[in-house]
């Protein structure tokens, strides 16, 4: 209950801190409107289509009743319905995140525990220095890399785009998403396999590895019984970070590859001023990010009894 | 010796299969068109809209303009406007009547027949009060349009107005009854519109009951793209067919005399240029103006953007427009005559002004350009980058600059300077006499005259400094045919484009 709140406020503290914000960037929304040749009547019309002409408070007052009920409004350019552009751009977006996730912990976790434990050997060091050149390049760079062979040398998967059918097509819409699933991935592993090996080493030089080795586990069984949970709890808070920061960086990504998600969308609006899709991209986002934190949160409870022990005792 | 003979006839004959190889591979490799291909074209201009009175930007026009919806009349890719859904007119001998006579058969997507009303209401909509297309003022003339039957439209002016057919080939006739045009379509076009998918593509397919001919192909696919490098990416992969407009110079070496891609320049409407704001000092004087325009090097300006594409023209007036001449001698690149006609205008030590540039290419490379030439004539230039948005809000609606770099991107628009509202602040009294004079004539030959002593005028003024006329550049597989190359005010039509497999 105490975290519904939370969740809440923090969701409408977001959306005044937007609101103010994106007024104060310089422009007025109404110029995605007009054209060159456009005279004084045609302007003034497009302010009063999209409410520029109106003090910033009538404004304001405007936007927190739709959102009271529930509505992100009316896209000022196109004229159609955030929630249903930001639900069909949802479609691309959030599969993206999550099989880029997916990619990424498959790569990261068995990588990082070798890493820690292997790290006297060749191969644990050269591990880590590929995680740290993974994590200097920037992501952009990644895919246009992966563009320039796989694409267009040796047209194994498309450049760029998203199938006009759509996932009525899964086959090609997964061909589409290859590239830049791949990209996000690789970046994102590296830095997750920094943090696997951290906590893994964290475990191997603790008190318990070396009580359980003492009474007699191997050194394998003693790091899947007792290292991997007590590890999880940090690498599973880390997992929630790089979730929502895979997310909301899907961003360049889209760029890149010219996807039509979240990213490009919250791209355009800012463009064109075109508030209402801005801020509806914003709030989803922030709800979004909000929600996975939540769910790490309790996810490290299930993992670890002691937090939630600690969390009674702190209720008293 | 018979040794000898034979290898003499072997290699003629050898010789002759390969000239007769030769002579057959391009007609084997020019297979028949495909007449159900789908024309898949990569383009960086999405409709914001599908209305082009609702502010939709020119991503509409690229798409629907002649494809989807006519017009009255049309601009044709060589710069001629025909008549479309007008079978024939008349005009009264005061040139104030105009009577169109609508072409018969002709039908909406939604199967309604076309008439006079439907005509009246998709002029009214462009002339409508909250109507955003850019074309509205050059329809002011217009006083009453009457239905008075299905087949006759009468528009009645309140002066002559000789370029109505012509800014009437920019109002699309659309259906009276249609509703939500911003996000569905009802025209008269080859091509009805069968999907929009917002940031990815809009697919069109043919009207089986077009009233004209049949499109060569079985349907287009506009593919949208935020970055050109994923766009000449895509044409490499053969994941679009054609670019209609290349806007990155860089990437022309890609496409350039390789044997699978044909690349075409035809004629841009275009224009780069640095245009100051004429009500303030020191831009107000016409020897600081000329000044300015004979301190830079245009041609090695327009080299280091374009290499051996686009043209320098000296003036606002591309060659596509009927008063187009040419003006580049006027105030040609002569840096010491520069320097001598600031001393003579008082500015013998030179000024400085902020030049606000758009932050997209090629305006920031332009700047540092006209940064460094100025320099040289003691000019000091301070770039401030702006966006698309502020440029409207600053520059276009508050006059709040002193120069700013633009493209302006249509087909006779030399009007802007007989406007002295309009954001560069131009004001010749005998420029806006000879404009607004010229649009009264009662004959073409009338108007042009007047256009081009117009012309004439803003370029000896030095009214901006027009620094060059993009390339239109059209890159297609070499498999594709039959598209428009000079792709006028951004129209194009995609009715004759042939795709062999």
């Amino acid at each position: 209950m105490r975290r519904s709140l939370i969740l809440v406020f923090s969701l409408a503290i977001a959306a005044a801190v937007l609101f103010v914000l994106l007024r104060l960037l310089p422009g007025d929304p109404a110029s995605a409107l007009i054209s060159v040749g456009a005279d004084p009547e045609q302007i003034a019309a497009a302010r009063r289509q999209v409410g520029s002409d109106l003090p910033l408070f009538e404004q304001f007052i405007h936007f927190v009743s739709s959102l009271m009920r529930f509505d992100l409004g009316t896209s000022f350019v196109s004229r159609t319905s955030v929630a249903a552009e930001i639900a069909a751009r949802l479609a691309v977006t959030v599969p993206l995140t999550l099989m880029a996730f997916a990619l990424a912990v498959v790569i990261a976790v068995p990588l990082g525990i070798v890493a820690a434990v292997r790290a006297d050997k060749w191969y644990g060091a050269a591990i880590s220095v590929v995680s740290q050149l993974g994590i200097a390049i920037p992501v952009f760079w990644v895919g246009i890399l992966l563009v320039a062979v796989f694409a267009v040398n040796f047209r194994i998967f498309p450049s760029g785009g998203f199938p006009p059918a759509g996932w009525s097509d899964p086959v090609a819409t997964l061909r589409a998403l290859a590239l830049p699933t791949i990209t996000i991935a690789i970046v994102m592993a590296a830095s997750l396999l920094r943090y696997v090996r951290s906590a893994t080493q964290d475990v191997l030089g603790s008190d318990y590895l070396r009580t359980a080795r003492a009474l007699g586990s191997g050194f394998a069984e003693a790091l899947v019984r007792h290292g991997l949970r007590n590890g999880a709890v940090p690498v599973v808070s880390i997992l929630g970070i790089e979730l929502a920061t895979t997310f909301l960086g899907a961003v360049v990504v889209e760029r890149v590859f010219t996807l039509p998600g979240l990213g490009s969308m919250l791209l355009l609006g800012i463009e064109q001023r075109d508030y209402p899709n801005v801020q509806g991209v914003l709030l989803i986002s922030t709800l979004i990010v909000l929600l996975v934190g939540f769910v790490a949160d309790i996810i490290q409870r299930l993992i670890d009894p002691r937090l939630r022990r600690s969390k009674r005792s702190e209720g008293r | 010796m018979s040794h000898f003979v034979s290898t003499w006839r072997m290699a003629a004959l050898s010789g002759a299969a390969v000239l007769a190889l030769a002579a057959a591979a391009p007609a084997g490799l020019a297979q028949e068109a495909d007449p159900s291909a789908v024309i898949r074209i990569g383009s960086l201009y999405e409709p914001q809209n599908l209305d082009n009175t609702a502010g939709a930007g020119q991503g509409v026009t690229e798409a629907f303009n002649g494809n989807v919806y006519e017009g009255l009349f049309r601009l044709t890719d060589d710069g001629e406007v025909e008549e479309v859904l007008v079978e024939s007119y008349e005009i009264s001998e005061d040139g104030l009547t105009y009577t169109f006579t609508l072409r018969e058969g002709v039908t909406f997507h939604s199967g309604d027949p076309l008439t006079a009303a439907d005509v009246k209401y998709s002029i009214e909509r462009v002339t409508a009060p909250e109507s955003q297309s850019s074309r509205r003022n050059s329809l002011a003339a217009i006083e009453s349009i009457e239905a008075p039957d299905d087949r006759t439209v009468v528009i009645t002016l309140g002066e002559r107005s000789i370029s109505l057919p012509y800014n009437l080939s920019y109002v699309w006739i659309v259906n009276d009854a249609a509703t939500e045009l911003t996000a569905s379509a009802d025209g008269t076009g080859p091509y009805r519109l069968d999907d929009w998918r917002r940031g990815t593509s809009l697919t069109l397919t043919p009207f089986a009951d077009y009233w004209g001919e049949a499109p060569s192909n079985g349907g287009v696919v506009f593919t949208y793209f935020t970055e050109a490098t994923a766009q000449n990416n895509a044409l490499l992969t053969g994941a679009i067919d054609i670019i209609p407009s290349v806007q990155s110079p860089d990437s022309l070496a890609l496409f350039d005399g390789n044997p699978q891609f044909t690349v075409t320049e035809g004629a841009s409407t275009t224009k780069e240029l640095l245009a100051y704001n004429d009500r303030i000092e020191p831009f107000n004087n016409v020897q600081v103006r000329k000044a300015l325009a004979r301190a830079i090097d245009k041609e090695r300006l327009l080299a280091s953007i374009w290499g051996e594409y686009g043209t320098l023209i000296g003036s606002f007036v591309p060659p596509t427009d009927p008063w187009y001449v040419d003006l580049t001698d006027v105030d040609p690149y002569d840096p010491e005559s520069a320097r001598q006609l600031l001393e003579e205008a008082g500015y013998g030590d030179g000024f400085s002004f902020t030049l606000d540039t758009p932050n997209y290419d090629p305006h920031p490379l332009v700047a540092q350009f006209i940064q460094n030439e100025l320099a040289q004539i003691g000019v000091t230039v301070e770039i401030n980058i702006i966006t698309a948005n502020e440029w409207y809000t600053k520059i276009y609606q508050a006059q709040d600059f002193e120069a700013t770099l633009q493209e302006h991107v249509n087909h006779r628009d030399i009007v802007f300077y007989g406007n002295p509202d309009f954001y560069w602040g131009y004001d010749n009294p005998e420029v806006i006499e000879l404009i607004a004079s010229a649009e009264a004539s009662e004959t073409v030959e009338e108007q042009v005259e007047k256009l081009t002593e117009a012309n004439r005028i803003i370029a000896e003024d030095a009214a901006s400094n027009w620094l060059y006329l993009y390339p239109q550049i059209v890159v297609s597989s070499a498999n594709v045919s039959g598209y428009p190359i000079n792709g006028l005010n951004s129209q194009f039509f995609a009715y004759d484009i042939e795709k062999s497999q």
